[in-house]
């Protein structure tokens, strides 16, 4: 979970870095015409679309999206905050996802986090949110229920999926990481 | 409805049925009842006179069902064959009870639909809403503002088990968070009913609460670097169901069941929200909206809502001064009102002129005008007070009675006042008395001018320029201090009711002007606020029929008795 934010306190990150292509903007209006009833159904679609560009869903982000389907900012950070797939800060070059899910949990996925954790010498215990290497090369988080319980535990480094990931088969999977 | 609703139709108002008048069959709790069609089953349930409890439901903000403490046991007339409703012995539809419970504020009332609001089902389902809602619930009871009006106490007490069986570690959420101007949060308390975010989308519309991450982790919070201070955000805190949102100037200050409460009204501008006044020992506390469709509804502002503090101002008139070697010393109410009818009697009528307010009340500009009535008195007018107002509830008339001062013909919209400082200069005017705390300095004649009256009498709660010269000060009493009615910008009559004595020798200003009457013209009659309006209603074509008591505590709409010209603006 990530920490609850709050007015006038902390703010999320400072803003994504790179620009707002036209492809980006024609992208993006292509996916808010998908929904002529209601335009407010297209925050998702663009979130996804804006994290895939800049890698994370920063303030940026959130306002441009806000302005895109005419909602207030606080109606994007509701969604962005809901869904453990959009993040606020971003992620390593190759990011890993352990399912800890009681099936995975079971099969041994802590063992698998600690290794990868080790592996990629990270120090905090991964249990809230991502951790990310200083080089920001690699980060790691758990995951729920990935939808592959039989063959646990699993892993998803960025968007392939990988199953009975022991430890021995996360070393390679971090000596892959080219 | 009435033309004088004064705010936008509100497209909720769960608890007006579209058409009263289609009424439906229903059975609550084993007895059969008429009821609209399609109302919302709470409030079908209030109208029995049974209580469905809810936290998320608001009447006057839309459904969201997100509590589920409304939960109750629905069923429908069971059909035959020929799909008309199967009738029992009493002639009323048999009922096919459903096995789950529904959500009372997201169901209409259907035809022949049955209710059981306290059926063991229903008991359990409230019994298990409680104990989640407190899993994680700081149980700050003893330290939280919301306590004695808590409905998490109330239906803890009522629906919940008295004691918790999580054992686990409650979620800590952020505390003391200064949401806005007016606002402190605190997280943990908030049962995510979502009632504020929803009287800001959809009430003040400037939408910046919002609800961040998920499950028991979900907490309130405004955009980071926006802040919930429109003035309206204090209303969040009355519909906030815990002690989530706290009001900066009542936090800490005062049990809620110490509170005197009384009906009144605000005083601050022209459209008169209805409010409750909530007091102890003498001291008002706060004040909340008390609902009235026809002026309010369950709203009022921020800033009527905390313009009383000046009630307990340190400067505070509280004796009658008289002016001597330039200095003011206090005085006996007789040897002050002395001194003011001397000083009277010493000019010609002519020669006096009132600056009356459009803040006193009908009752206390009745008297007067009988007393310059019975003295030959003419020159009169009141100040004007414009301001911004709102799309909303504030008025541009800052007033609060200009449409009485108008009626009881006291008011010339300032345009006569505006003249007054020259025929004072001329030696033409030469008394002059400012009554319910104007400031006729500020109001365009220079001090230097007044001083050449022959006797200047002020009545005020708080000094002013004016007061600084008068030669006789009248102490008056504030909203809270008197009773009396005004007629809002609406064209309608609302009464208030004292609710705290003014301090020291301070009074209410009708009767400083019937003491001031009597002692002038020898008039004695008008003893009590009954007194009045007795006499009111005789006078006044619009009062007629009318009388304190049915004045009553939602008020009277005069628009259809109103003179023409004053319901043309
Ligand atoms: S702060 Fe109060 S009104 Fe707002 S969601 Fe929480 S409990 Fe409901
Ligand atoms: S809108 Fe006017 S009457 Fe209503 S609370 Fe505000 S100042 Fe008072
Ligand atoms: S529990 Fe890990 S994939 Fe389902
Ligand atoms: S009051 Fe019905 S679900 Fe909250």
């Amino acid at each position: 979970m990530s920490v609850p934010l709050h007015a006038g306190t902390e703010s999320c990150v400072g803003a994504e870095k790179g620009e707002i292509t036209p492809v980006l903007e024609k992208q993006a209006d292509e996916l808010v015409s998908r929904y002529p009833i209601s335009k407010r159904s297209a925050v998702l679609p663009l979130l996804h679309l804006w994290q895939e560009t800049f890698g994370y869903i920063g303030p940026r982000g959130v306002e441009w999206i806000a302005r895109k389907l005419s909602l207030q900012e606080i109606q994007v950070l509701e969604l962005v905050t809901f869904y453990p797939w959009f993040r606020q800060q971003p992620y390593g070059k190759f990011h890993f996802r352990v399912c800890r899910t009681l099936p995975c949990a079971l099969g041994g996925s802590g063992k698998t986090f600690a290794a990868l954790q080790k592996l990629m010498n990270l120090k905090a215990d991964g249990h809230e949110g991502a951790m990310i290497s200083e080089d920001g090369r690699f980060s790691l988080e758990y995951s729920e229920c990935l939808a592959s319980c039989g063959t646990a535990p699993v892993v998803l480094r960025n968007d392939e999926f990988y199953e009975k990931v022991d430890e021995k088969r996360a070393t390679e999977l971090v000596a892959g990481c080219q | 409805m009435s033309n004088c609703i004064s705010i936008p139709m509100n497209p909720w108002n769960h608890d007006v049925a579209k058409d009263e008048k289609d009424l439906v069959d229903v059975q609550i709790d084993g007895v059969w009842l008429q009821m609209p069609r399609g109302l919302n089953v709470v409030e079908a349930a209030h109208r029995a006179k049974k209580f469905i409890p809810h936290y998320c439901y608001h009447p006057k903000l839309s459904v969201v069902g997100n509590c589920r403490m409304c939960l109750f046991e629905m069923g429908t007339p069971k059909m035959g064959p020929d799909r008309k409703p199967i009738l029992g012995a009493d002639g009323k539809p048999e009922i096919a009870w459903m096995p789950r419970p529904q959500i009372g504020c997201a169901t209409g009332i259907t035809p022949g639909m049955g209710i059981r609001t306290d059926s063991p089902l229903v008991k359990d389902c409230r019994n298990g809403v409680m104990e989640f809602l407190l899993i994680n619930h700081p149980l700050d009871c003893t330290i939280c503002d919301q306590a004695g009006e808590c409905k998490l106490q109330e239906f803890s007490v009522e629906y919940g088990t008295g004691e918790s069986r999580f054992v686990e570690n409650k979620v800590k959420k952020p505390k003391n968070v200064d949401l806005g101007e007016r606002i402190v949060l605190d997280d943990e308390r908030c049962i995510l009913c979502s009632r504020c975010v929803r009287f800001s989308s959809e009430v003040t519309k400037d939408n910046v609460l919002g609800f961040v991450n998920r499950g028991s982790y979900s907490t309130l919070t405004a955009y980071p670097g926006k802040r919930f201070d429109n003035d309206y955000s204090l209303n969040t805190v009355d519909i906030c169901p815990v002690g989530a949102l706290t009001s900066k100037d009542f936090r800490f200050q005062m049990r809620v069941w110490f509170l005197k409460e009384s009906k009144s009204i605000c005083t601050s501008c022209g459209t008169g929200c209805n409010v409750t006044i909530g007091s102890r020992e003498g001291k008002v506390h706060r004040l909340t909206p008390r609902e009235n469709e026809a002026v309010n509804s369950a709203w009022m502002c921020d800033y009527g809502r905390l313009n009383f503090h000046y009630l307990e101002d340190k400067e505070r008139l509280q004796n009658p001064l008289t002016k001597a070697a330039g200095e003011h010393f206090p005085a006996p109410w007789g040897d002050a009102l002395n001194r003011a009818a001397e000083g009277l009697r010493k000019v010609q009528p002519s020669e006096i002129a009132v600056v009356a307010s459009a803040r006193m009340t009908n009752e206390e500009l009745f008297v007067l005008k009988r007393w310059m009535d019975e003295l030959g008195v003419t020159l009169v007018d009141t100040v004007n007070r414009p301001e911004q107002g709102d799309q909303f509830l504030r008025s541009a008339d800052g007033n609060p009675n200009t449409r009485g001062a108008e009626l009881l013909g006291l008011s010339h919209g300032g345009r006569k006042l505006s003249t007054w400082g020259g025929e004072i200069a001329a030696g033409r005017m030469k008394a002059l008395l400012v009554l319910g705390g104007e400031d006729v300095v500020a109001a365009g004649i220079p001090a230097a001018c007044l001083a050449q009256l022959e006797i200047l009498i002020a009545s005020a709660i708080l000094p002013n320029a004016t007061t600084r010269v008068a030669h006789v000060i009248l102490p008056g009493a504030g909203f809270a201090e008197k009773s009396g009615s005004m007629v809002n910008v609406h064209g309608r009559l609302q009464r208030f009711s004292r609710s705290i004595a003014p301090p020291g020798q301070a009074r209410e200003e009708w009767m400083i002007l019937r003491d001031l009457r009597e002692i002038v013209t020898g008039g004695n009659s008008l003893h009590s606020i009954e007194d009045i309006w007795k006499s009111m209603a005789t006078v006044i074509p619009v009062f007629a029929g009318l009388s304190w008591g049915k004045i009553g505590d939602q008020g009277v709409d005069l628009t259809h008795s109103l003179p023409a010209e004053a319901t043309a603006k």
